[in-house]
């Protein structure tokens, strides 16, 4: 680094050369045929927000449907085809792609000081069979899936929709997973810059090294499975099939291997994103960023071993069932570190709270939330009694939404001058966090209490006594989607009319704030040498971490 | 809120049990809540920047190796009290009470069918005396279903092809929901059915009218069945081998295979047996009997199961 | 791999887009890239292999009554085609190394005719079981055994594409003592895909 200290940082950057960065070319080729990480990120990221809006619509589809408890509004079957597209929509096209092969692809190069990921044509690849899985689901939406996002067999082989499209959709969706993954660990290991030793590395590449590897090793599986699935269709095969001697609880573990890992893709980076924003707005250096580093791997590790949580009443054995609740129970323990180690880092700083921080704080308060209505599921008894149930759903959405979305946004609004050059604006962003804090709480916590009621998740038709709940839950659903269209407006404002950004609004000291928002094509006119951590925010000594 | 909660209000020991480690769960991660959040927030307004200018000595502490030990080892004894407790009711509400009745449980989309022992059927009514532990062994026509009972606080899944058990503790009187937990398809919502406990003497005065009314005795039908398709050539009834081991106390025993494993004879051994006779040979016996899969009914089975268990 | 230090990357010619200039770390770079793309392979077939072990498991009469309707001449001689056709592929590779061109050539051309040989003798396999009746879906055996040889097959058809790419390659002339990381990592994959057969044949051809 040139100069460490914050206010230096300004002064390196030859702002006016490029203005317009690595957003100077135009025209409609130049975006489908570039190899320029920051480009494909971009894309990915325009698609990924799509597609949560899309999800979102379909969520308060469902959430009006569930304000009578009989047949009103529309049929049963088309809430069933409602709750399985939200599901499928915000999992497998927003929540676990929007992170790591959005802002992932963006910033992994830029805050290891490289000029472009490993593989950028394989980079480029990946977006596009990505989009290709897209329209293969799309195109399966003639006859619409009603099996819920997790397609337990047998009905998935049995239903008249076309799962057998679906699969090949979600197959692809799964290659393009696993190529982003690939492309960033071979990056984060092959081109970092002179001087970036690992433990120089800021803490989202550790959450990204993190989540590529469970990328790598879980995706596959969902592959094969979806491939049975589909071969089950056409060809009766039979693995997941009583009548011919399968198994269907062997699809559940199959499904649940990748599925449970997956959701700390979702999470990981947001725990990355997290550990960037908590300094930058604390001024203080990272408390233990060893154990914030380290927590992460021990996250994905442990995160192989407890699929079996999800299936405590599936039938699964006794002895398995007290195995997978003992380990789920430990992956309480580096989550918990990452959350101390973070209002550690706020301990005697000088905090301001523009919106990136605001979302981070609301990231920790929800995600905390979230985390420790876990200790119901993971716990036996209480599982025996939650699984399936509201309590489940409220469960992850306070950990995916209050979690996983939170930390996107945090990124967003964190990284967003850095990205397009121009800046959000401040009031709107407030207002659109308020909305969104009030209304996700309104919709959620509610749902607890209907869970541990007893009101079984993907039901369609309630006993009446779930209404008066149930109306609270929609009520905040709009107050939620107010905050989102409010965070919407700011972002398409911003792209248009914002400010322009300097090089670095928040004095950041990772890597990326040393170039002009937005950056140009190659990153860095000369790839930089590091000499310490980028987490030296006091005034003092910024020598080495070690 | 109230009346949701209230709605299914714990009728069952298995409910009390449950919603005490509930309520354990709760109140210290509550306390952990208010704490984290707690210090959240404290750190938020003492540390936020007063003057418009960067503060120039914020604290340089980038670890602590004491703080971060301690904050390891709590978690990691919190999670741990919560396994055990967990783990303890878990093992206490799936375990069989001793002199519980065998009701059979086949479910289809969308409704749950009840076999009595004594061969009295029922759809989406499931009749108990009070006081009196029920064993439910289930089982599926198509797809997964799902047997919950709010009140009670328990659930299983039904699988096609298998059987799986649940254990009712019926403590009190009243009409309880049983709803569908796992989805199975468009009427997934509408298959609820209702668990009513009666007491003792108004249950047998219900049994007597309806016994009345039943059909044959479900091991009754068994015992035709094991006539119709031929069983007895090569399994007889009073205990001395022919082909294969005899049917007389066969359920339950204990007996060795072929490669020196040991299995007990139960529901899922004698309808494997049925469906798929190799897979566990007796030691002593050849591997000759033909498969019964697709003329055996799940129901027939239940039958033929219900039949083999009077033969002591 | 925690503490080892970057390897110096050279920052010298920003005008051109690419992301590691020198060719040291693009060998390496794809050299991990390929063992990685090869562990995703590994855990798609564990997935069928772990779907093998567990009915395997549950039906062991089923698989000892059905593996004699495979053929095992034709299965052995197909063994004997794939471990040709990775000797070839490493005497390609060994080739190149000492810059020798029109080697290279000719067992590039050599693997990709003895991997047509391998589909061709798997065509005529699959035949033969389908006019006999058995088809995917007959019984667990023969799902696996269809599943498992097909997603097998496919492998060694995108394995001839690869290699009939760096056929073309090699026909211009791009290959070098110097520069040769795309025969290696072709050939690194097409090792994997006559692993998972060394693998498959014993498994559906001899246990019985």
């Amino acid at each position: 680094m040139k100069d460490t200290t914050a206010d230096g940082v300004a002064l390196t950057v030859s702002g006016d050369a490029h203005p317009r960065g690595y957003l100077e070319e135009k025209g409609f080729w130049s975006w489908v045929y570039t190899l320029d990480h920051k480009r494909i990120g971009l894309l990915y990221l325009y698609t990924t927000l799509f597609f949560f809006l899309l999800g979102g619509i379909f969520a308060l589809l469902i959430r009006i449907k569930l304000l009578y408890p009989g047949q009103q509004i529309f049929s049963d079957h088309m809430y069933n085809v409602l709750f399985t597209l939200h599901g499928s929509v915000m999992i497998f096209l927003f929540i676990i792609p929007a992170i790591p092969s959005g802002l992932g692809n963006f910033f992994i190069p830029l805050l290891i000081g490289a000029r472009d990921v490993a593989f950028p044509r394989i980079n480029l690849a990946s977006y596009w069979v990505f989009v290709a899985g897209i329209l293969v689901i799309l195109a399966s939406l003639v006859r619409p899936m009603d099996t819920g996002w997790t397609f337990y067999t047998p009905y998935s082989a049995k239903t008249a929709a076309d799962v057998t499209l679906l699969s090949f959709g979600i197959f692809l969706v799964g290659m393009s997973s696993i190529l982003t993954g690939l492309n960033f660990l071979v990056t984060i290991h092959k081109l970092r810059a002179p001087g970036m030793t690992w433990h120089r590395f800021p803490l989202f590449i550790w959450g990204m090294y993190a989540t590529s590897i469970i990328q790598v090793v879980a995706t596959p599986v969902v592959g094969i499975t979806f491939l049975l699935l589909a071969m089950e269709r056409l060809f009766g095969v039979g693995f997941f099939d009583p009548a011919k001697g399968g198994d269907p609880v062997l699809f559940q573990h199959f499904f649940w291997f990748y599925s449970h890992p997956v959701v700390y893709v979702m999470i990981l980076p947001a725990m990355g994103i997290i550990s960037e924003v908590i300094p930058v707005f604390s001024r203080k250096p990272i408390f233990g960023y060893r154990a914030i580093a380290y927590s992460s791997l021990a996250i994905a590790f442990i995160g192989f071993l407890v699929w079996g949580h999800h299936m405590f009443v599936s039938g699964m054995s006794k002895t398995a069932n007290i195995i997978f609740s003992f380990l789920t129970f430990f992956v309480a323990v580096p989550t918990a570190i990452k959350v101390f180690n973070w209002i550690a880092t706020m301990y005697k700083g000088s905090i301001t709270f523009e919106s990136p921080m605001l979302y981070a704080l609301t990231f920790i308060f929800l995600f905390t939330f979230g985390g420790l209505t876990g200790m119901f599921l993971g716990a036996l008894a209480t599982n025996v009694h939650a699984h399936d149930t509201y309590f489940v759903v409220a469960h992850f959405h306070y950990t995916m939404m209050g979690g996983t979305m939170m930390g996107l946004l945090a990124g967003l609004h964190y990284w967003w001058p850095k990205m397009t050059g121009r800046m959000l604006s401040e009031k709107l962003a407030r207002a659109g966090w308020l909305l969104t804090f009030i209304g996700f709480n309104v919709t959620f916590l509610t749902q607890f209490f209907l869970g541990y009621g007893g009101m079984p998740r993907r039901w369609a038709e309630y006993p009446a006594q779930f209404q008066p709940l149930n109306i609270v839950s929609t009520a905040g659903s709009w107050i939620l989607a107010a905050g989102i269209l409010i965070m919407f407006v700011n972002f398409i404002r911003g792209l248009y009319t914002g400010e322009p950004a300097p090089a670095s609004p928040w004095k950041g000291l990772t890597l990326e704030w040393q170039v002009p928002s937005p950056p140009p094509t190659e990153n860095f006119e000369e790839i930089p040498h590091i000499t310490n951590w980028p987490y030296g925010y006091t005034k003092r000594k910024t020598d080495g971490y070690e | 809120m109230t009346n949701t909660l209230a709605y299914h209000q714990a009728a069952s020991r298995s409910a009390w049990e449950i919603d005490a480690v509930f309520l354990f769960i709760t109140v210290v991660s509550l306390f952990f809540f208010i704490l984290v959040e707690g210090l959240l927030i404290y750190f938020a307004v003492r540390y936020r920047r007063r003057r418009a200018e960067e503060a120039h000595a914020t604290s340089d502490v980038r670890s602590n190796f004491v703080l971060e030990t301690v904050w390891v080892i709590i978690p990691s004894i919190v999670v741990i009290a919560f396994f055990v407790y967990g783990y303890v009711v878990y093992r206490d509400v799936t375990t069989p009470s001793p002199g519980a009745s065998d009701i059979h449980v086949v479910a289809q989309q969308f409704l749950f069918n009840f076999k009595y022992p004594d061969g009295r059927t029922g759809i989406n009514e499931l009749r108990v005396p009070v006081g009196k532990p029920v064993k439910l062994i289930m089982t599926s026509r198509d797809v997964i279903h799902g047997f919950f009972v709010p009140a009670y606080r328990l659930k299983q899944d039904i699988l096609p092809g298998r059987y799986t058990y649940l254990y009712l503790q019926p403590d009190k009187e009243g009409a309880y929901d049983v709803y569908c937990a796992e989805y199975c398809g468009g009427g997934h919502s509408t298959m609820r059915a209702k668990l009513i406990v009666m007491p003792p003497g108004e249950y047998a005065n219900w049994v007597a009218g309806a016994a009345a009314e039943a059909a044959v005795p479900l091991a009754d039908r068994g015992k035709a069945l094991v006539e119709k398709f031929g069983c007895l050539g090569c399994h007889t009834v009073d205990g001395s081998p022919k082909v294969g081991p005899s049917l007389k106390g066969l359920f339950g025993r204990q007996g060795t295979l072929e490669d020196g494993r040991t299995v007990t004879a139960d529901e899922e051994y004698i309808k494997e047996s049925l469906y798929d006779p190799g897979a566990k040979i007796v030691k002593g016996f050849p591997n000759v009997m033909p498969t019964f899969k697709g003329t055996v009914s799940p129901d027939d089975v239940t039958a033929v199961i219900a039949y083999i268990k009077t033969l002591k | 791999m925690g503490t080892s230090e970057p390897k110096a990357v050279s920052g010298a010619n920003p005008g051109e887009h690419a992301a590691h200039a020198s060719p040291a770390v693009t060998y390496e770079a794809a050299k991990l890239g390929i063992w990685t793309f090869i562990a995703t392979e590994v855990l798609l077939f564990g997935g069928l292999f772990t779907t093998y072990i567990v009915f395997r498991t549950k039906f062991p009469h089923m698989f000892h009554a059905d593996y004699v309707h495979l053929n095992r001449v034709l299965g052995a001689v197909n063994t004997v085609v794939l471990i040709c056709s990775s000797l070839t592929v490493a005497l390609g590779i060994a080739a190149i190394r000492k810059g020798k061109q029109g080697m290279l050539r000719l067992c590039l051309v050599l693997t990709i005719l003895l991997a047509a040989g391998f589909l061709v003798i798997k065509y005529f396999e699959w035949t033969e079981k389908f006019a006999h009746g058995l088809y995917p879906g007959t019984d667990v055996f023969f799902s696996l055994y269809f599943m498992m040889t097909g997603l097998h097959g496919l492998h060694v058809l995108a394995g001839m594409l690869v290699l009939g790419a760096v056929l073309v390659l090699a026909g211009q002339g791009r290959f070098s003592e110097s520069y040769h990381t795309p025969v290696e990592i072709s050939g690194l994959y097409w090792h994997f895909v006559d692993l998972v057969w060394i693998y498959l044949f014993p498994l559906f051809y001899l246990i019985g």
